[in-house]
């Protein structure tokens, strides 16, 4: 059964016919085609479909699309400025080679994203669990924690490591 | 060197940090359909019946098939070259789908929909009647008297495959005659012998992406796949053979790919999907499995058991080995018979006996998940047997395990049976980098005696893996380029990006060897088997090394046709032009200041025991090799030409127009070792059993790398892999062939909490056989992390752990029988 619901995706507002049952990952993929909302296991174990509801991350995956009436959804595609420039994570993602099959990165740059919302710097140690969640296969995460480290850790002169 | 060795940033990188780089499954068009494949829920026997009368009344239902409705075609799955020769086929042993059911989760019938929920909704009124025999989960069971053959045509044993291996003389005598001899040549009393039994386990690749495929059939009758795949022309050869269609009427487009590691070295589902948009009167069906799918029932890493026994002296000199070793193989052959021999051969050559090595691998059909390529095709676990093995003689004869390995390892200047070759050995050295990185000598006399709870031991392991599978198998790409009016080039080949950083070593040869700068390099990334130019795809750690002669023969061409141009505009030969940075240039006498004296390289690492070659000695002599063919030589002089002004010359000129390409095929006969070491540095808190890694060292001598600092990536995340396979990952099964944790909660690959700090030494060492002096490195770095762990463990408590994964629970079990805990 449709329901009409109002949400606001990457700043703009859309008014969409969805399934009751969809969750936030399929209306994200196949309504508004926001493909870098990656589906790993579509149940809330990996981390791929990582989105910012309201600032905060969630598994787009285990919400569904009805809960998100009215609330503002962020997906990697909203994270580019107009003109065209990297977000400073994403660009330490860059730099820091912490990209390699690219499947988990969207994912990881929205919990980055919500720490970066939160205005405190975090060690190595607390990196380590912020991203837990996710799954990555590729780079032993070594080169993820250094990307985020770059734009949410401790400066070295401050202890971070 | 320009561009070769400079960590240049990623060329996809923008592209996946902003999520626009498209997968398989972001590409499907709006109208695709659904597949759902169906699985039986006995793990051994046949399919009676399976009745659709009621699925197929679900709303939304288009099509469903049966194992009774496929053609009657057995196919095989592995990513090989095809070989001309019957004898060296891959084992054709499936059907697109199974009647007779030989694991638990067979695929048996499919279902396709307008929605998932109809598919999943007509799955469950399906009727099926199977004839059910006993399981035979494990190797011991498939190879009791009287058990079920699997394949009855193929295998009446279940033996896959049984490979024996002989080095040295004992080719000639069996064991006990050696111990006989030596035993006159050192006094039986100076004799000691070791016995072991050591164990890996089933692991899941867990690529993040899952196994995705979407397909139709196009205007002019081609069936076209658009799959998550390493493999795209040996897909499009599968696909053919499986439907029995030509392979010109199959098309298969590879775009990027969210992991790989074997599993899509594979030909998974894309015949299946193929088969049923036919079905579907070509209409889009798109075939993505879930992760619980993923886990069963694609491939898997070889479990194996390795009964091995070792005879040596009384001062540590290693006399002769010998292995039986046991792969469960599950139920399809996939690459089962060539990881066998991969297996038997590393055991046999990683270390140096002076009577020899006997190695005999068995891989063994059973009814379970079906095993095949995964990172390193075997020699992780024919390492883990080799050095677990060499550290219990260690530990029994009062050797230390660094200057046991530096005494007994393969040696320079060894060649392999089939001819491989170590041209630039760095064994030892890698060896003596690791030991003094982590202060071995210190470390192991401070961990003397330990006594209490909580102890720390520190380990090691070496590796040694070949490049590609030449001359096992066929090696050969080819390399297309295309020269744009603006003087920038395209690169197309079939070598396949699959996270590892293919297209940005491509751009930075393709850049070294025209002189046209990197970011006018544009690297064709997706592949489609109509377009891209031959090559067999993304396995062996081959591409650089293969694939990259490939590149550099077509650079060396296509350098040669601008320069042509370049002569005919300039009017001046073009022996005295060179292309430097985007311009025609004057070539002026290389500056022997400057020149790279090859002996000074060498002089950078004293300890390497390396013979000097002659170019002409190696197999193929100088011109399949490139090595000093290919670079420029000469510096820049004056700039006479911009690259632009040639190419919309050579494009539009009235009196000459000419659209500059080349295409080059490069068969490649040349091999070498990559080899290298992992030291390791942990905590064992007995009572709970966990292990916390402090450090973790990988050195490699892969070669000449093309890009730093993708190379430390890789290296990382092989690290990462084999610290899962050492302490947490394991697919279990139940005695009845049910998997019991077939998801990414209950199959343990490390979290960023699971892993230390990832420390990586390179030895850039130049082989002779590599286009740029370098060898294999995607694989390799996951092979020696485990049984580093493992010999850590054994340094820290005295318990050899002989079973992987070591999880807390086997650690704690193991210490309550000791009595330690």
């Amino acid at each position: 059964m449709l329901q009409i619901i109002n949400m606001y995706v990457n700043g703009r507002r859309e008014e969409l016919a969805v399934d009751i049952r969809e969750s936030l990952l399929e209306t994200l993929r196949e309504r508004l085609n926001l493909t870098s909302v990656k589906k790993g296991c579509g149940v809330g174990e990996c981390g791929a479909c990582t989105v910012l509801v309201d600032g905060v991350a969630v598994d787009a995956c285990l919400y569904l699309t009805m809960w998100a009436e009215g609330k503002h959804i962020l997906t990697t595609e909203g994270l580019k400025s107009p003109t065209g420039e990297l977000n400073p994570i994403q660009q330490a993602f860059v730099d820091e080679a912490a990209v390699q099959c690219g499947f988990c990165t969207p994912g990881l740059i929205m919990t980055a994203v919500e720490l970066m919302g939160k205005g405190r710097k975090y060690t190595r140690e607390e990196l380590r669990k912020e991203i837990a969640g996710h799954l990555c296969r590729c780079t032993g995460y070594e080169n993820i924690l250094n990307a985020l480290e770059k734009v949410v850790g401790y400066p070295k002169e401050q202890g971070g490591e | 060197m320009e561009s070769v060795g400079k960590s240049m940033k990623r060329v996809d990188a923008r592209g996946k940090v902003t999520g626009e780089a498209r997968y398989a499954n972001d590409l499907k068009p709006k109208n695709c359909l659904t597949a759902k494949v169906v699985h039986a829920t006995i793990a051994n026997g046949r399919v009676l019946s399976i009745d659709t009368s009621e699925a197929e009344k679900v709303p939304g239902v288009v099509k469903i098939v049966t194992c009774f409705d496929v053609p009657d075609i057995e196919f095989p799955t592995a990513g090989h070259p095809w070989s001309v020769e019957p004898a060296h086929q891959d084992i054709a042993d499936r059907k697109l789908l199974n009647e007779r059911v030989r694991l638990y989760g067979d695929d048996i019938a499919a279902i396709v929909a307008t929605d998932n929920v109809a598919c999943e909704r007509a799955e469950r009124l399906l009727k099926i009647s199977y004839e059910e025999y006993d399981p035979i989960v494990t190797v011991d069971e498939a190879l009791s008297p009287g058990a079920t053959p699997l394949h009855p045509n193929l295998r009446k044993d279940n033996v896959l495959l049984h490979t024996s291996f002989r080095s040295g003389e004992l080719g000639e005598i069996d064991y006990e005659q050696a111990k006989e001899k030596a035993a006159q040549k050192y006094g039986a009393d100076q004799l000691l012998e070791q016995t072991g039994v050591y164990k890996t386990a089933r692991i899941a690749h867990c690529h993040i992406e899952l196994a995705t495929s979407w397909a139709y059939v196009d205007t002019n009758g081609k069936v076209t796949v658009t799959s998550s795949t390493q493999i795209p022309h040996i897909m499009r050869r599968v696909i053919s053979q499986a439907l029995g269609w030509p392979v010109g009427k199959i098309r298969v487009i590879k775009p990027y790919i969210g992991g790989g590691f074997g599993n899509k070295q594979d030909i998974l589902y894309e015949p299946l999907n193929a088969y049923l948009t036919i079905a579907c009167g070509g209409r889009p069906v798109e075939l993505e499995i879930s992760r619980e799918e993923c886990m069963v029932s694609t491939r898997t890493r070889h479990a194996v058991r390795g009964e091995v026994k070792a005879l040596y002296t009384r001062d540590g000199k290693l006399l002769a080995r010998t292995m039986d070793e046991y792969s469960n193989g599950g139920a399809y052959a996939s690459h089962g018979h060539a990881i066998t021999a991969s297996i038997a051969t590393i055991f046999k050559d990683l270390y140096h006996d002076e009577y020899g090595c006997r190695s005999d691998a068995t891989t063994v059909y059973t009814s379970s998940a079906t095993a095949g390529a995964m990172r390193a095709y075997g020699v992780p676990q024919a390492v883990f047997i080799a050095d677990c093995l060499v550290d219990d003689i260690c530990a029994a004869g009062g050797f230390d395990p660094l200057k046991f390995r530096m005494d007994n390892c393969v040696g320079a200047g060894f060649s392999a049976s089939n001819g491989i070759t170590y041209y630039s050995y760095s064994m030892k050295e890698c060896m003596r980098r690791g030991a003094e990185a982590i202060g071995w000598e210190e470390k192991r006399k401070a961990y003397e005696g330990q006594t209490g709870p909580v102890r720390h031991g520190v380990g090691m392991s070496i590796f040694m893996y070949k490049v590609g599978v030449h001359p096992i198998s066929l090696e050969t790409s080819s390399a297309r380029m295309i020269l744009n009016q603006d003087g920038s080039m395209q690169v197309e080949l079939s070598a396949t990006e699959i996270g590892q950083g293919a297209d940005t070593v491509f751009t930075q040869m393709a850049s070294e060897i025209t002189g046209i700068t990197p970011d006018r390099v544009y690297i064709v990334s997706t592949q489609d088997t109509d377009l891209s130019p031959f090559d067999t795809g993304a396995y062996a750690s081959r591409q650089t090394f293969v694939t990259g002669k490939a590149v550099k023969k077509c650079g060396i061409e296509f350098r040669k046709k601008i320069l042509d141009y370049a002569s005919y505009m300039l009017d001046r030969p073009a022996e005295e032009l060179m292309i430097w940075q985007n311009r025609i240039c004057e070539k002026l006498p290389e500056d022997e200041s400057t020149k790279i004296d090859p002996a000074a390289v060498w002089a950078d690492f004293p300890d390497v025991d390396f013979k000097p070659f002659d170019l002409k000695d190696l197999p193929n002599g100088e011109d399949s090799i490139l090595r000093d063919t290919g670079n420029i030589e000469g510096r820049p002089g004056k700039a006479l030409l911009d690259m632009k002004d040639l190419a919309q010359t050579a494009f539009y000129s009235l009196s000459r127009s000419e659209h500059i390409t080349a295409e080059v095929t490069s068969h490649c006969k040349e091999n070498s070792f990559a080899s290298g070491c992992s030291f390791v540095d942990l905590t064992v808190d007995m009572p709970l059993g966990k292990v916390k890694i402090n450090r973790i060292i990988n050195v490699h001598d892969s070669g000449r790398l093309i890009n730093p600092q993708l190379a430390q990536a890789q290296v990382h995340g092989g690290m990462a892999m084999g610290i899962g396979y050492a302490l947490s990952e394991e697919l279990l099964y139940d005695a009845k062939g049910r998997p019991l944790n077939d998801n990414l909660l209950d199959f343990k690959i490390p979290t960023a909490m699971d892993i230390p700090d990832l420390e990586t030494i390179f030895l850039e060492l130049d082989d002779p056989m590599g286009p740029f002096g370098n060898k294999a490195l995607g694989e390799p770095p996951v092979i020696s992390v485990a049984p580093a762990i493992r010999n850590a463990i054994l340094n820290a408590t005295g318990v050899a752990m002989n079973e992987l994964p070591m999880t807390p629970q086997r650690l704690v079990e193991a210490f309550k029988e000791k009595g330690l805990i």
